[in-house]
């Protein structure tokens, strides 16, 4: 066991790990912050990404121990019921989202990808959203959602 | 702006999944919760000579372990049977809860290791021992019925034999023929996959002698009377099955696995909470798997190219195991849509549903009528191109007159109502069809082969008038039911039986209650998934959600206005006959007396002037429905491509989907709907397969090795829709949740055969990987040297 002590959603947590505890379990059991998803264990689908020290990370693919001293933001950390992110907001508004399972890690990289690229093409968005895997909506509203959610960030 | 049916109302349940507050069930704990891991066979087949647990249960955080041995309560059972040709019944193999005696896929579950941390009960499941006398594995489905027994005492590894349709017609339609077009087609096996892994948390209460069993369900009443009813033969009342957020289904999350069974059965044995969550790789071996066919063909034409027979012989692979609904998938969700949206006199087919040593396949989104559609708009594809007429034009010649409805199949179904048409006129004018000769040019000028591909597609839904179902071998009715209570302050719940796992009922559901009782959407509160809160209901799959539970809560929805207009008849002081009601008003025809329904609801529980000598009070409805037919929803997918020769890669160029789902409640929902069944179809035709080896190891058992589509691998779709609403529901509803991935495969295949026939390339199989294409063209071009 380890000490571990980092930020979540600009919330310190001070915790006892196991040296071997992903980051993903460590925010959804110990943290308790269940937006965070597990659905593939291979790095692939993409419904764990969380942002570390503001770059988009697949949670499943680094230990708690790693994120020691950073920032992390989850899902729950980027907006709320009352005032949605615009990003969430745009999802929301193009039907961005179905059984909502991958939806957390599809916004947190969308935001990532828009931070990066302010007005991203169609193309650059599904290139951009190749890491994150969605089983029900065909991508169509996602990139939709996207792109609207670039104009509402300013892009 | 509206929020009742027909309008583009947003998702009411947004909110929690954009903000992370989705509650699945992995999400939820239970004070003094432990874990489950399952042990799993690593060879196909083999018996088992002896387990050795005492190593694992004595390591450190144990609770317990047990195997097949241990369980005294039955397992999975066979929701749906047909008679063979010979009149004997399917053949029903048992199904341990876990393995007794011998294993039969790789992913069988051997023994459930419980301990206080998961990584304990992996841990300790390596301490436990298995012998295994291996057998030869059962892979290939051409040769499963010569190879080793996989259950005792099934001849020739055949669970069943079934055949339909007219033999002596058909046959004479094929010796009569002007020309009989032939074709053989593999409809690849796939894995479900959605994004959520089953899971379950299991809970036993020793004081009411009860369980509550959390999981990841389409159909948690199913759940609840199977594990009750046939498994441990207790009352249905003692098992509480919730299904909260549900991360996507499409049939994989219909039935009730072993894991989700041993968990509850185990919950009492050591009267804690139990937990268990797949991971990818246990859910690509132990989710049923989809499709999985070997279809012979034989259309027959006359001499003005109309059809005149068709006759398929169909080879489907159901695994080690038969799961819940696998039998129907490949007969009557199959063999009854042989007729597509065609003119056929004569149809016969027969299928043989093998056993093999490979995970069991059971229903996934379109279940049985993808594969109908596949086989059947590839031959009519193959006849176009050799009777050298234009392929929309020839399935125009032979499409369902629309004057012909009601129109009996040569296959058992009544086709109530459509209009085919309008739906092919529409998608070929979304896509351009009549300038695709002048893209094709153009790109062959960049070295690229063009092609167009149509698929038009029929579809049988709303599962099912349980009559039919019953005369056809299904065991459980097909009806589905709601309840609406109105609150004293005239807000709505509804309970329903369906389970929205993506399909948005929270939104839709309340549409139906704003267009008929004219309340706002927020003021409607949709219950489901919970056996404790709904009333007996049927699950989602097979499109039934809203033909068959959105009738049912419209049902009910009638008697709660029957019931109100004599409350506000009474309030009124005139007839219930003469109340009329319309946009949430009660009015009294021919004065200008009007009542509101909220003072109606606050009448019903607050009854101080109240006709309580004729009326009860309180104002709460349930009803159940059981459709009269299916729905039958259709259309045409045009599907256009280009194939770089060089390297065998299909660029999907534009789609353009037309689609009749008679009447829409929420078209952006129905839109949505359609992307994604295309999406999973697109990945049937192109990325998708199950590969086993030759000794039954799944090779594709993560995301590394099964390609799933991803955002770069699709384009942006058109999606259209005609209307011809359903003529037996009160809605003329019929369902949308399964066309796309119904009319998808085909279209992209015969675009791809299409754009490469130039160079003499006739067939394609799926998935149409870079490989897979760029051998068909090299050998193609090695017939045409020779």
């Amino acid at each position: 066991m380890a000490e571990v002590s980092l930020k979540v959603n600009g919330k310190v947590e001070n915790h006892e790990v196991g040296e071997n505890t992903l980051l993903v379990d460590f925010i959804r059991e110990t943290v308790g912050l269940t937006g965070t998803h597990v659905g593939c264990d291979t790095s692939q689908c993409g419904a764990c990404v969380v942002h570390v020290d503001g770059v988009s990370v697949k949670a499943c693919t680094m230990l708690a121990m790693q994120a020691e001293g950073s920032e992390v933001t989850t899902i729950e950390g980027i907006g709320s019921s009352e005032k949605l992110h615009p990003m969430q907001e745009a999802f929301h508004e193009n039907h961005g989202l179905q059984c909502g399972f991958c939806t957390p890690g599809m916004v947190m990289s969308a935001i990532e990808l828009v931070s990066k690229n302010k007005s991203p093409s169609e193309a650059e968005i599904r290139d951009g959203l190749e890491g994150n895997i969605c089983r029900c909506t065909g991508y169509h509203n996602i990139v939709k959602s996207v792109q609207a959610g670039a104009e509402k960030m300013g892009g | 702006m509206s929020e009742g049916i027909g309008a583009s109302v947003k998702r009411k349940e947004d909110r929690k999944f954009l903000t992370g507050k989705g509650r699945y069930t992995d999400d939820i704990n239970r004070p003094g919760q432990v874990h489950a891991h399952f042990l799993r066979s690593d060879v196909a087949h083999a018996n088992i000579k002896s387990i050795n647990t005492k190593a694992a249960s004595a390591a450190a955080g144990v609770v317990a372990v047990y195997t097949g041995e241990d369980i005294d309560v039955g397992g999975p059972i066979c929701g749906w049977v047909v008679p063979n040709r010979d009149g004997s019944a399917t053949h029903e193999p048992p199904h341990p809860l876990l393995a007794k005696g011998k294993v039969r896929f790789v992913g069988d579950a051997v023994a459930v290791v419980i301990a206080e941390s998961l990584q304990q009960a992996k841990s300790a499941s390596e301490l436990v021992e298995v012998e295994y006398e291996e057998l030869p594995a059962v892979v290939d489905l051409e040769t499963a019925s010569a190879g080793a027994e996989i259950h005792e005492g099934m001849a020739e590894n055949r669970y069943f034999d079934w055949e339909l349709g007219d033999e002596e017609a058909t046959d004479k339609a094929l010796k009569s023929a002007s020309r009989v077009v032939k074709l053989t087609v593999r409809n690849n096996r796939l894995v479900p996959n959605p994004m959520e892994p089953r899971a379950a948390l299991a809970e036993y209460d020793d004081l009411n002698d009860s369980y509550t069993l959390y999981t990841t369900s389409q159909s948690p009443h199913l759940t609840r009377l199977v594990l009750a009813a046939f498994m441990f033969q207790i009352p249905e009342s003692k098992i509480r099955v919730v299904a909260p957020d549900v991360g996507g289904g499409f049939g994989a999350k219909i039935y009730v696995y072993v894991e989700e069974a041993v968990c509850t059965w185990a919950s009492k044995k050591i009267k804690r909470p139990i937990k268990w969550t797949a991971d990818r790789t246990q859910a690509f071996l132990t989710d049923a798997h989809g499709r999985d066919h070997i279809n012979n063909v034989q259309l027959a034409l006359d001499s003005n190219n109309k059809i005149i027979g068709l006759r398929v012989d169909t080879l489907a692979n159901l695994g080690g195991y038969l799961s819940a609904f696998a039998v129907a998938v490949p007969t009557y969700l199959h063999g009854t849509l042989l007729s597509g949206l065609y003119d056929i006199p004569a149809i016969y087919t027969n299928v043989k549903g093998y056993a093999t040593t490979t995970t069991p396949v059971d229903a996934y989104r379109g279940a049985g009528r993808p594969e109908a559609t596949y086989l059947l708009e590839r031959v009519i594809d193959q006849a176009a191109r050799e009777v050298g007429m234009d392929q929309a034009e020839f399935r125009r010649l032979n499409f369902i007159p629309k004057d012909a409805f009601p129109y009996q199949t040569a296959v058992a179904l009544q086709y109530d109502t459509g209009d085919y048409e309008p739906a092919l006129d529409k998608a070929m004018e979304m896509i351009d069809y009549k300038n695709f000769e002048s893209r094709r040019s153009e790109a062959s000028k960049r070295g690229k082969y063009r092609g167009i591909g149509v698929s038009s597609y029929i579809e049988a839904c709303g599962i099912a008038p349980s009559a039919v179902a019953g005369a056809l071998g299904g065991r459980v009715g097909g009806w589905e039911s709601a309840s609406v209570r109105v609150d004293p302050t005239g807000t709505i719940t509804v309970t329903t039986g369906a389970h929205s796992h993506g399909q948005g009922h929270a939104t839709t559901f309340a549409q139906i209650v704003t267009e008929k009782l004219g309340v706002p959407n927020s003021s409607v509160e949709l219950v489901h998934g919970d056996s404790d809160r709904s009333p007996f209901g049927m699950g989602t799959y097979g499109s039934r959600s809203l033909a068959v539970g959105g009738v049912a809560i419209s049902k009910a929805l009638d008697k709660v206005i029957e019931k109100s207009k004599k409350i506000a008849a009474h309030l009124m002081e005139a007839s219930a006959d003469d109340v009329e009601f319309k946009e949430g008003k009660f009015t009294v025809s021919g004065t200008d007396k009007e009542t509101a329904f909220g003072e109606v609801a606050l009448a019903a529980y607050v009854p101080h002037n109240y006709p309580l000598e004729t009326l009860e009070p309180g104002l709460e409805e349930t009803a159940f429905y059981d459709p009269m037919n299916f729905t039958y929803p259709a259309g045409t997918h045009i599907a256009e491509v280009e194939v770089d020769p060089t390297t065998g890669v299909v660029e999907i160029v534009d789609w353009a989907a037309c689609d009749d789902f008679g009447n829409l409640i929420n078209p952006m929902i129905v839109e949505g709907q359609v992307h994604g069944g295309i999406a999973q179809g697109i990945g049937q035709a192109l990325l998708e397969n199950a590969h086993y080896d030759e000794n039954g190891q799944l090779l594709t058992a993560s995301y590394m090795d099964y390609c799933m589509p991803r955002a770069d691998d699709l384009p942006s779709f058109k999606v259209e829709c005609t209307n011809t609403p359903c003529t037996h529901n009160d809605l003329g509803v019929k369902g949308c949740g399964e066309a796309g991935a119904i009319a998808s495969p085909p279209a992209l295949i015969n675009a791809i055969i299409n754009a490469l026939s130039p160079l003499g390339v006739s067939d394609m199989s799926m998935p149409a990987t870079p490989e897979t294409v760029w051998r068909a063209i090299q050998n193609a071009q090695a017939r045409a040297a020779e």
